[in-house]
């Protein structure tokens, strides 16, 4: 954003003083990011830089911790690994289920009571989730699903249904309904009409929606902690119980894939958001 | 025009009125048949619990089913003077069940709520009773302990007579019933969850004006770059969004310990000496920073994408007409962003009023929240009436806030990215 020629000096001064403020900030949120990576290779057991590091000594730097991670016997990164992938992705199936069929009933301007049955599936998101936490856990104790996968699934469900229903109701806005008519015209029955006309239009809005659901799933830990056992260890938990005892940097290679991770689908997300806005033509 | 106006109908011969009627019942029902699935599935599994919780924070069944006779012949007793011999007969009655049951622990654990005392003299109680003789019961109980004679224990019996109570939201609010029925606050230094209240909204409240603080600037910038350059800076933005909490808060834990970067560089410039480093974590600053920093992008994304939509001829405009900079911004762009200034604000406050994992991390004795509180009693001392008591304050100031958003941006114009 250059200034124009003719901008005064006291101008110009706040100019940069603000374009100042923006770096401090955008380092403030990017930053504690970066500091992980290096430090899930540092060869000792320390969690801060040593004069080697510094240096930028090879010796300095090393795998073993990944090793740890992969190979460590006292670990229990992979049964958490498999639980944590497990929960995400029945979760996102229940969710994005559940969610896109509601979705599609709520943008119906047919729906009576929108506005409360809206405040209801959205409360999930909204409520804190401390709060979800007891409330589910009364519900799996005494429906005798607590320590059980299926209902940390079921858990994971109620909260990443929101997700969906908000980025599908907002892809629905956008969605020009008489293709669904012209569809009905021709003979095709809704089932099909929603297969194939409705669903692959709302596509992007789908998967992303399922993408928060995901994360939601795959990053929840207040509401795991009340209803897990040993058996349904996942990686937030193992991450909280190693943030609470002892910082190891086994952790920090753990964060490192995680970030990786975390990576690959904000460019997913951002490639289908983008996609979805240009198919409603918002994009200039 | 005459009333009896011929009414259209369609080809089958039913008025056109009813016939639309009946179609767009229909489509209501079909409508409501696509939200069912969910909304049963969330009523069972969610709303329902939130009610469980509600009863169970009021729930006090336990002593009224403990005592049941006891209760019944205390209904004639005016609870002035010492009960008569039918209530001491009935009291026996109960407590041998209980004894037999091996429950009365349970009973004086519960009465010693009401009126500290009771657990030694239930103790007592229990061995003497086995030596009692038939009759007059309330001779023989009173020479057990001569607080068995003070009419103020019976008084305290009396007060778990109902089945619900709501002495859990009073202890919430460090208050409780005294002798005389009078509500009154605890002694003051063993107020300790008017200190988490407050300490709770004082840190969501000072989170959310730095959010907001930092959040502005930022925005402004990505709503009025080109495209090219604000996709690329919206990452800084998006990456900590999609980044798991746990690990946003352990490269905090790492940052702010004594030996950490952040101590190492305010040794470095000379801020601090080396022996005298500060403590940034395990207090309420280590709650502050890391929380600020994780709720951001909150307050950074309804912001700019309100922004988004200012048009920049607003601005050119007010300078036009003889606006400094500063008078065009204050004047035109700043009123036109204080929806997004709400919506922000109260995502941000709704989010860290609840907030449980990083102040259980980073914040120490002195940084933790309400939330903790509310862990610690389900999972250590198991008191769950107490901790639902507690939720469902926290949750009834949530609604408060969440019911202005609905009035000020409206729950349909929440947007994630």
């Amino acid at each position: 954003m250059a200034l124009p020629k003719y901008t005064e000096p006291h101008y110009r001064i706040w100019h940069y003083i603000y374009l100042t403020i923006c770096g401090a900030v955008f380092f403030f949120l990017i930053a504690p990011l970066f500091v992980i990576f290096p430090l899930s290779f540092n060869a000792e057991e320390f969690l801060s830089f040593s004069d080697g590091m510094k240096s930028l000594d090879p010796d300095a730097f090393s795998l073993r911790w990944y090793k740890d991670m992969i190979y460590g016997t006292k670990n229990p990164w992979g049964l958490a690994a498999k639980n944590s992938f497990i929960i995400a992705i029945f979760a996102t199936i229940g969710s994005v289920i559940l969610g896109t069929v509601a979705a599609l009933g709520l943008s119906s301007r047919h729906m009576p009571y929108k506005g409360l049955i809206m405040a209801v599936l959205i409360s999930p998101m909204i409520v804190p989730l401390i709060i979800s936490g007891v409330a589910i856990f009364f519900f799996m104790a005494k429906a005798g699903l607590a320590a059980t996968h299926t209902g940390i699934v079921l858990a994971h469900i109620i909260l990443g249904t929101p997700f969906v229903v908000i980025t599908v109701t907002a892809t629905l806005s956008g969605f020009d309904h008489s293709v669904t008519r012209a569809a009905a015209s021709l003979g095709s029955d809704p089932v099909n009409t929603f297969m194939k006309i409705t669903l692959p239009l709302i596509l992007p809005g789908v998967i992303s929606g399922g993408l928060f659901a995901f994360v939601t799933s795959f990053d929840e830990v207040v509401v795991v902690l009340f209803l897990a056992g040993l058996e349904n260890t996942t990686i937030p938990i193992q991450m909280w119980t190693g943030l609470r005892e002892q910082l190891s940097p086994t952790i920090l290679a753990v964060a490192t894939c995680l970030i990786i991770l975390s990576t690959l689908i904000l460019v997913t997300a951002e490639l289908l958001r983008r996609r979805s806005e240009r198919l409603r033509g918002i994009n200039q | 025009m005459s009333s009896e106006t011929k009414q259209i109908l369609t080809t089958d011969g039913i008025p056109l009125e009813v016939s639309l009627k009946k179609a767009e019942r229909k489509n209501k029902i079909k409508a409501f048949l696509l939200v069912a699935p969910l909304l049963f599935f969330l009523i069972i599994t969610y709303v329902f619990p939130i009610g469980d919780m509600l009863f169970r924070s009021v729930d006090d069944k336990m002593v009224t089913q403990m005592l049941p006779k006891t209760f019944k012949a205390m209904e004639n007793w005016d609870g002035q003077e010492l009960p008569e011999e039918e209530v001491f007969a009935a009291f026996h009655e109960d407590f041998i069940k209980l004894v037999e049951d091996k429950r009365e622990g349970k009973l004086s654990t519960q009465l010693n709520y009401t009126k500290n005392g009771f657990k030694s003299i239930i103790k007592k109680l229990r061995r003497k009773s086995k030596s009692f003789e038939e009759g007059n019961y309330k001779e023989q109980i009173m020479s057990v302990h001569k607080r068995w004679a003070d009419v103020e224990y019976w008084r305290a019996i009396q007060r778990r007579a109902p089945e619900f109570t709501g002495q859990k939201y009073l202890k919430g609010m460090d208050m409780y019933v005294n002798e005389e029925g009078k509500i009154v606050s605890v002694d003051e230094d063993r107020r300790i969850h008017r200190v988490l209240w407050l300490r709770t909204l004082e840190i969501a409240f000072f989170v959310t004006v730095f959010c907001f603080l930092m959040a502005y600037p930022i925005a402004h910038l990505l709503a009025t770059l080109p495209m090219k350059y604000s996709n690329l800076l919206m990452i800084c933005v998006l990456l900590p969004f999609w980044t798991s909490l746990l690990v946003r808060t352990a490269s905090w834990m790492i940052l702010l310990q004594q030996q950490g970067i952040v101590n190492d560089f305010f040794v470095g410039i000379g801020l601090v000496a080396d022996d005298n480093r500060p403590e940034m974590m395990y207090n309420k600053t280590g709650s502050y920073v890391a929380m600020t920093q994780i709720l951001l992008p909150f307050m950074v994304l309804p912001l700019y994408s309100v922004m988004k939509t200012i048009s920049p001829s607003l601005m050119r405009a007010g300078k036009s007409l003889g606006g400094t900079p500063f008078v065009a911004f204050w004047k035109v762009y700043f009123p036109l962003t204080i929806p997004g200034i709400g919506a922000g604000c109260l995502l941000v406050f709704i989010l860290a009023i609840g907030y449980y994992i990083t102040p259980a991390l980073v914040g120490g004795a002195s940084g933790t929240l309400i939330s903790n509180q509310i862990a610690f009693h389900m999972k250590s001392t198991l008191d769950w009436s107490f901790a639902s008591a507690m939720g469902l304050m926290l949750l009834s100031g949530v609604l408060v806030i969440y019911w202005l958003y609905n009035k000020i941006v409206g729950i349909d114009n929440i947007k994630l990215g």
